[in-house]
């Protein structure tokens, strides 16, 4: 089945938009219930790592600058080096990676 | 303070988010590009969604033929974090607040919008998010109407080396709070470890990249949920 690309883009702002404005609109006092709230603030970290890991040595030339880049990007992260240079510096890493590979 | 003053500290303060973003959302296009989307509809999305996590997933799913449920159902995990978000800040708008006002502020919770703003002193005046808003999400929308133009002309090495930028982002969100909490350092080394083994052996074989994302998130961040409530200090985030 071919999907349509507007309907995508469509469900992607929808579902966005309420996740973002439903709780600023409806609740106005503080989730209290203990696990809901331990389960929200585990969420992002778990999908963001499941998705880095093992996707990461497949998005480049070679898996072995795309393992450096992540070795670099833990190091640095860890270092607190900040968003943005940690972004850049991921790169660079490949791209010296690869001219010597 | 008035609401000029508000609204241009709004705008300053915007500019290295703007800067970060168009770097960012650059190497986005790339993947939106991958999926076979156009530069307008990649730039469209990013105006309407504005979600590193969330738009990658979901571009990753489009490129992936995914059904319009499966979308849904990523787009509701990858942004759950914006409920809790979204929750925090409506305690720091002053109770008067209209409607109006709450909804456009909704629109653009990001990290980095939500982080200025519920730090400055006092209640959150709208017309300040408004600057940040302003200011911040050109970059991110042109950033990704770029990304697919020329991720096309780049030669492979830099299209190759860009690839790795939003994990390079996603590894800055997720790393400096594990230094200080075992627990969470912990539940990243077993979400990268079953991330693996989804990919590499018959473990839940058959399924999408994205149901793998969804159900390894809604089980581990629930037994973890369950393992290890978390302190109040540690959610104030």
């Amino acid at each position: 089945m071919q999907n349509n690309i507007w309907i995508y883009i469509l469900i992607m702002a929808v579902v966005t938009y309420l996740i973002r404005v439903l709780p600023l609109t409806l609740i106005r006092r503080e989730i209290k219930n203990k696990t809901i709230r331990s389960f929200l603030f585990y969420v992002p970290y778990v999908t963001l790592a499941v998705m880095t890991f093992p996707s990461i040595l497949e998005a480049t030339a070679s898996p072995w600058s795309g393992a450096l880049a992540l070795v670099v990007g833990i190091v640095l992260a860890w270092k607190k080096a900040g968003l943005f240079a940690v972004s850049v510096l991921a790169c660079v890493t490949v791209f010296v990676a690869e001219r010597f590979l | 303070m008035g609401n000029r003053s508000w609204f241009v500290k709004g705008l300053r303060d915007g500019f290295p988010i703007c800067m970060g973003y168009f770097a960012v959302a650059f190497t986005l296009g790339i993947a939106a590009k991958n999926a076979g989307m156009t530069a307008f509809q990649a730039a469209l999305t990013s105006l309407l969604v504005n979600a590193s996590a969330g738009e990658f997933a979901g571009f990753t799913l489009i490129a992936a033929g995914a059904s319009y449920l499966e979308l849904a159902i990523m787009m509701l995990v990858a942004n759950a974090r914006y409920l809790l978000m979204s929750c925090a800040l409506s305690q720091k708008l002053d109770e008067k607040t209209s409607l109006l006002h709450r909804m456009l502020i909704g629109f653009d919770l990001t990290d980095e919008i939500f982080g200025v703003s519920i730090a400055v002193p006092g209640k959150l005046k709208p017309i300040y998010t408004y600057g940040v808003i302003l200011m911040a999400l050109p970059g991110w929308s042109l950033g990704t109407y770029f990304g697919v133009l020329l991720g096309n002309i780049l030669p492979a090495a830099v299209v190759s080396a860009l690839s790795v930028g939003l994990y390079g982002m996603f590894l800055a969100i997720i790393i400096p709070p594990a230094r200080e909490n075992k627990v969470l350092a912990g539940i990243i080394i077993v979400s990268m470890a079953l991330s693996y083994l989804a990919t590499k052996t018959s473990f839940l074989q058959g399924s999408s990249s994205g149901t793998v994302i969804i159900v390894l998130t809604v089980v581990i961040a629930g037994v973890a949920a369950v393992l290890f409530p978390v302190k109040e200090e540690e959610d104030a985030e």
